[in-house]
C-alpha cells in the first residue's frame, strides 16, 4: 500500500482504478494525519470526519461496481471557508460568521461533489480573505510546515499548510489579490488564480466581485489543472461567468512550452524584492532559455499604480458587499441594542476584526460624494490602462513570469502591525486581478533557510493551458521542494 | 402675488413578470411572510443576481412606448444604505448610464393635451417591508418580511413640467393605463405595485429662478397625491407669502391629519455611494428582441372617438383597460349600434367590472355575443330594457342562452292589446278616485298607472304599448269638450 496522503491526483486515479485501495481508506488515511497534525498547524478550522467516511463508504460501493471514474472520484479536498458547503458552517474567519450554517452549496462545490469528490473540511483564512499571512483569522494564524514560526501566507493559508503537509489531495482557495498564489508560494504548493469569469463565484463569499476569483492548490500543475478543469465553464447562477467552453482535460496539456516566448517585466525588479527569490527566478529561467525558450524583457509601465488601484477598488467593493453582515438576518448579532441604529454599530464594531474594518472605512471613503472621482473612479480608469499594459505585453510574448512574492515566508508577528508593508507582499499578484488574467504560481526553489520560493506565471486571458503546459515542464527542470517538509513522515 | 406651481415625479412600477428581478422566487402579492424568499433576495453570504431578461424586455417596452431613447448599452449600480428590509445592505438600481432617458407623456389637461416630459426610465429591485403594528406584534417590536425584496422595479422620472395638483394626477392616470395597456404592470396603487414621490415647489408667476423644493412621499392613491400636493403648495406659497422661506426638506403624507409631515432628518441624510455593479455585466440591449408595442391608450381613444363617434368621456372610460376596449369592440362587431353598446356598458356593466379593473388579468365575466343577444332583442321588441337588465345582471353571475331563457321563463313583452286593455280596466276599477284625479289634469298620476300595470305584468308590458293604450283609455274618459 502507498502512503496514500502523498500520491497525487493521477497516481490516486490509477490506483482507484486498479483497484489498489478504496476511498474509505484514502480518506482514513488524510484524516488520521489531520488529527495527529492540525493542532499544531491550525489549517483545518472544521473537519467533517463523519460525513467525510460516510460519502467515502458510498463511493466504496460505487467504485466496486465498477464503470469509469473521472478524474475527481475518491479525491478527498479541504475547502477555505470562504466557500458555502450546505449543511456546514462557514465562517469566513470571522466571528461576524462563527454562528452561520450555509444552506446552500457554491456552485463548484455542487460541480465536485456531483465528480465524486469527498470534501474534509473547511480551512483557515484571514478574515473574510483581507490579509496575506492568515494571521487575521479569528480562530487563530495558521502555521508554516516549512516553518511552523512563520506565516503560510493568506489569505488562503489553511488551504495551503493542508495541501503542503499532506492534509488533502489538494484545496480550493479564492484569490482577489494573490490570495491563492501567495500562499501557495510560502508553503511550497501549486496556486492557480483563473482567468476572471472562469469560474462561478455563487457561493464564494465575497470580498471584492470584480477581482475574486476561485482557483486550485495543489502539489503539482497537472492537479491544478484537474481541479480546474472540473470546477470551470459557465453557471447562470453567476452573471460575470464566461460562456466559453472549458477545453477537454487532455487539451490542457497540449502545448508544447518549449515553443513559447516569455515575458520578464522590468517594472519587477524592484527594491524590496529579496535577493534569493531574484537568484532562483532568474536560475530557473536559464535552464527554460537552455531547452531554446526565448526569454525577453516586457514593459508594465502602470506597475507601479496597481497597488494603490487595488487597495481602493478591493475596499470600495468590500465596504459594500460587506453590508450585509448587520445582526438584522443572520450570524452575530449584538445584545442589548436600544435602537436600529445602536444593534448596527455595536454588531459590526464587535463582530469584524480590526483589518476588516479598516478596510471596510477605506472603501466608504472612496466611494463617499466628493471623493468618488478622485478615488474610485480614477482607480477604475488606470485599471483599464494596467489591463492595457498585459494586452500590449502578450501581443509579444505568450507568457509573463516574475516572482510570486518579492520575499520568502515571513515570521508569525513580522508584519502584522504593520498594514502597509503586509500589502506589499501581494505587489507582484494583485496587478492580475484588475486585469482578469489567470495566473500561477509553483515552486521552484529553497532558500537557504528551507524555505520555499514561488514563481509565477502569468497568461492572457483564458489560456490557462500555457500556464500548465509550462508548469509541467518547470516541474521537470527543479527539483519539486515540497520533498522534505517537516511533516513528510507516514502517520501510522 | 400671484404663484407657479413646478412639480416633477417620481414613479415607481412594479414589474408583473413571473420570478422576481434576480432569482426564481415568484412574484406575487400577499402570500404569507418571507415565504417567497431564496438564499439570493435574503442577500445570504455568497449569492450572485441573475438577471430576469423579462423585467428588462418590459422597461424597454415601456420606454418605448414613452418614445424614450433605449441605450444599448447601460449600467447597474449599488445604492449603499442600512435598513433592516434591505437584506443586502445596498439597492440593485441604475444610476449612471439607465436604460432610457428623453421621452415623453401626454395628458388631458382642461386646457387641452399637454406633453410632459420623461427624464429617465431605469430598473431596479424593491425592498422588503417592515410590519409594525400587524395584530401580533409586540408594541415596540417590528418584522421584516422580505417577500418583496426582490421584485422587480422600473423607476420613471419626470421633467419638472407638471403645473398643478390636477395635472400630476392626470399624469398618474396616464401612466397607469399606459404600463397596464403594455401589460408590464397591474399599476394598483393601493397594493403598492405602482408608487409616486413628488418634487414640489413655488414661485412667483413669471420668475425664472426655481423655489425650494420639498419632496413628498408616503401617498398611496391617485387621490392621495392631488390632495397632499394641493396642500403642500398652499402651504409652500402661505410660508413665502408671510416673509419666510421653504426648506429643503423630504414631507411624508398623512392621511389621517390630511396635512404633510416633515421625515426625522436622520432618515433622509443619506450618502448612497453608488458604484457600478460589479456583478451584472453591462446590459446590452439588441433593437430585433424588443416585440412590437400594441396600440397605446391615446391612439386607442382617439380611434374609438373617431370611429364609433363616442364622446370624450365614452371613449375614455372604454379604454380605461384594454380588456374593456376589447370587449367593447366584440360588442360592437355583434350589435353594431355603437352609441347603445356603449351606453349598457357604462350603465349597467361598468359598476361590476369597476372593482377588478385595476388587475391585469381583469376579464369582463360576460361574453360580448351574450350581451349583444340581450341589446338586439330590446330593438327587435322581444323584451324591454328593465328585463334586459335582469338578463344582464343573471349573464354577470352566470352564463346561458339568453334567447332560451327568455322562451322558457315567458319573459317576452307582453305586446298583446286586449291583455294589456284588460289590466287597464281592471286597475280604472280599483283605482277610481286617482282616475278622476288624472282627469282632473293631475298628469303625475300616469306614473302611478304604468308602474302599477308594469306590477300586474311582472315587469312584462311593453312599455310604449303601454303608453298608448293607456293614453286612450283616459281620453276616452275625458268628457267632450
Amino acid at each position: 500500500m502507498p502512503n496514500l496522503p502523498f500520491l497525487t491526483l493521477a497516481e490516486l486515479r490509477s490506483g482507484y482504478s486498479r483497484k489498489e485501495f478504496q476511498p474509505s481508506e484514502v480518506i482514513e488515511a488524510h484524516l488520521k494525519r489531520i488529527e495527529a497534525l492540525n493542532p499544531e498547524l491550525n489549517a483545518y478550522l472544521e473537519v467533517f470526519g463523519d460525513g467525510a467516511r460516510d460519502r467515502a463508504r458510498a463511493l466504496d460501493k460505487k467504485l466496486a461496481q465498477g464503470g469509469p471514474l473521472g478524474p475527481l472520484f475518491g479525491v478527498p479536498l479541504a475547502v477555505k471557508d470562504v466557500l458555502c458547503v450546505e449543511g456546514t458552517k462557514t465562517t469566513c474567519g470571522s466571528k461576524m460568521l462563527e454562528p452561520f450554517i450555509a444552506p446552500y452549496d457554491a456552485s463548484c462545490i455542487r460541480r465536485l461533489r456531483d465528480q465524486g469528490a469527498v470534501f474534509l473540511g473547511k480551512t483557515n483564512m484571514d478574515e473574510f480573505a483581507m490579509g496575506s499571512s492568515t494571521e487575521n483569522s479569528a480562530f487563530g494564524p495558521t502555521r508554516n510546515p516549512f516553518g511552523l514560526e512563520r506565516v503560510p501566507g493568506g489569505s488562503s493559508g489553511g488551504s495551503a499548510a493542508a495541501v503542503a503537509a499532506h492534509l488533502c489531495q489538494a484545496a480550493l482557495g479564492s484569490d482577489t489579490g494573490g490570495s491563492i498564489r501567495q500562499p501557495a508560494a510560502f508553503c511550497g504548493i501549486v496556486g492557480l488564480k483563473p482567468t476572471y469569469g472562469r469560474v462561478s463565484r455563487y457561493g464564494l463569499v465575497a470580498f471584492a466581485s470584480s477581482l475574486d476569483q476561485i482557483g486550485p492548490m495543489t502539489k503539482t500543475s497537472e492537479d491544478a489543472a484537474i481541479l480546474f478543469w472540473a470546477i470551470a465553464g459557465h453557471d447562470p447562477k453567476d452573471m460575470t461567468s464566461s460562456t466559453r467552453p472549458v477545453p477537454p482535460l487532455e487539451a490542457l496539456f497540449g502545448q508544447d512550452p518549449r515553443r513559447f516566448r516569455l515575458g520578464l517585466p522590468k517594472e519587477y525588479f524592484v527594491e524590496g524584492m529579496d535577493q534569493e527569490v531574484r537568484d532562483a527566478l532568474l536560475a530557473t529561467l536559464a535552464k527554460l532559455e537552455g531547452l531554446g525558450i526565448q526569454v525577453e524583457e516586457v514593459s508594465l509601465p502602470h506597475t507601479p499604480y496597481a497597488t494603490a488601484v487595488y487597495y481602493i477598488i478591493a475596499t470600495s467593493e468590500a465596504s459594500s458587499n460587506l453590508a450585509r453582515y448587520d445582526g438584522v438576518k443572520y450570524g452575530f448579532s449584538a445584545k442589548h441594542a436600544d435602537s436600529m441604529l445602536e444593534l448596527y454599530e455595536r454588531t459590526r464594531a464587535a463582530g469584524f476584526g480590526l483589518e476588516v474594518k479598516r478596510r471596510i472605512m477605506l472603501g466608504t471613503y472612496a466611494l463617499s460624494a466628493g471623493y468618488y472621482e478622485a478615488y474610485f473612479k480614477k482607480a477604475a480608469q488606470v485599471r483599464r490602462l494596467i489591463l492595457e499594459d498585459f494586452t500590449r505585453a502578450f501581443e509579444k510574448v505568450d507568457a509573463i513570469v516574475s516572482p510570486t512574492t518579492p520575499t520568502p515566508p515571513f515570521l508569525l508577528g513580522e508584519k502584522i502591525e504593520d498594514p502597509l508593508t503586509m500589502y506589499l507582499s501581494d505587489i507582484y499578484t494583485n496587478a492580475l486581478n484588475l486585469a482578469g488574467l489567470p495566473g500561477m504560481s509553483l515552486p521552484i526553489a529553497r532558500t537557504g533557510d528551507g524555505l520555499p520560493v514561488g514563481m509565477q506565471i502569468i497568461a492572457p486571458a483564458f489560456m490557462e493551458e500555457r500556464l500548465f503546459c509550462l508548469g509541467r515542464l518547470i516541474e521537470e527542470l527543479t527539483n519539486p521542494p515540497i520533498q522534505g517538509v517537516p511533516f513528510d513522515q507516514p502517520i501510522a | 402675488m400671484a404663484w407657479e406651481t413646478i412639480i416633477g415625479l417620481e414613479v415607481h412600477v412594479q414589474l408583473a413578470t413571473r420570478s422576481k428581478m434576480f432569482c426564481a422566487c415568484p412574484n406575487v402579492f400577499g402570500a404569507p411572510p418571507n415565504t417567497l424568499t431564496c438564499p439570493v433576495c435574503l442577500g445570504l453570504p455568497g449569492v450572485l443576481p441573475a438577471l430576469n431578461k423579462q423585467a428588462v424586455l418590459f422597461a424597454v417596452k415601456t420606454a418605448k412606448a414613452l418614445n424614450a431613447q433605449v441605450h444599448p448599452h447601460s449600467l447597474f449600480a449599488r445604492k449603499n444604505y442600512f435598513y433592516p428590509d434591505l437584506p443586502k445592505g445596498y439597492q440593485i438600481s441604475q444610476y449612471e448610464q439607465p436604460l432610457a432617458t428623453t421621452g415623453k407623456l401626454e395628458i388631458e389637461t382642461p386646457g387641452g393635451t399637454k406633453v410632459i416630459g420623461i427624464t429617465r426610465l431605469h430598473l431596479e429591485e424593491d425592498a422588503g417591508k417592515l410590519v409594525h403594528e400587524a395584530e401580533f406584534t409586540r408594541a415596540g417590536v417590528s418584522y421584516v418580511d422580505l417577500n418583496r425584496a426582490g421584485v422587480p422595479l422600473m423607476e420613471i422620472v419626470s421633467e419638472p413640467e407638471i403645473s398643478t395638483p390636477e395635472e400630476a394626477m392626470a399624469y398618474l392616470r396616464a401612466l397607469r393605463e399606459l404600463v397596464r395597456y403594455l401589460k408590464v404592470s397591474d399599476g394598483n396603487m393601493e397594493e403598492g405595485s405602482l408608487r409616486c414621490d413628488a418634487n414640489v415647489s413655488v414661485r412667483p408667476e413669471g420668475s425664472r429662478t426655481l423655489g425650494t423644493k420639498a419632496e413628498l412621499k408616503n401617498m398611496n392613491s391617485i387621490r392621495f397625491v392631488g390632495k397632499a400636493l394641493a396642500y403642500e403648495v398652499e402651504r409652500q406659497v402661505r410660508v413665502l407669502e408671510s416673509g419666510g422661506k421653504v426648506a429643503q426638506e423630504t414631507l411624508l403624507w398623512s392621511e389621517k391629519l390630511e396635512k404633510t409631515l416633515p421625515m426625522r432628518s436622520k432618515e433622509e441624510a443619506h450618502d448612497y455611494r453608488y458604484f457600478p455593479e460589479p456583478d451584472i455585466l453591462p446590459l446590452a440591449i439588441e433593437g430585433e428582441r424588443i416585440e412590437a408595442l400594441p396600440e397605446l391608450p391615446w391612439d386607442k381613444r382617439a380611434r374609438f372617438k373617431r370611429v364609433y363617434a363616442l364622446t370624450d368621456e365614452e371613449s375614455g372610460i372604454l379604454t380605461e383597460h384594454p380588456a374593456l376596449a376589447e370587449f367593447y369592440e366584440a360588442l360592437v362587431e355583434a350589435f353594431p349600434n355603437p352609441k347603445t353598446a356603449s351606453n349598457w356598458i357604462l350603465v349597467e356593466l361598468l359598476k361590476t367590472f369597476r372593482p377588478k379593473m385595476n388587475r391585469l388579468d381583469f376579464f369582463p365575466a360576460v361574453s360580448p355575443k351574450r350581451v349583444a343577444r340581450v341589446l338586439s332583442m330590446i330593438e327587435d321588441g322581444i323584451i324591454n330594457q328593465s328585463t334586459a337588465k335582469d338578463l344582464l345582471a343573471r349573464l354577470l353571475e352566470e352564463d346561458f342562452d339568453p334567447e332560451a331563457f327568455v322562451a322558457q321563463q315567458g319573459l317576452g313583452q307582453i305586446s298583446d292589446e286586449k291583455a294589456l286593455l284588460a289590466w287597464i280596466d281592471e286597475l280604472f276599477e280599483r283605482h277610481p278616485s286617482q282616475v278622476n284625479e288624472y282627469l282632473d289634469g293631475k298628469e303625475k298620476v300616469f306614473g302611478f298607472f304604468v308602474g302599477q300595470l308594469m306590477k300586474m305584468s311582472q315587469g312584462k308590458a311593453n312599455p310604449r304599448l303601454l303608453n298608448t293604450l293607456l293614453k286612450q283609455r283616459f281620453d276616452a274618459r275625458k268628457p267632450a269638450s
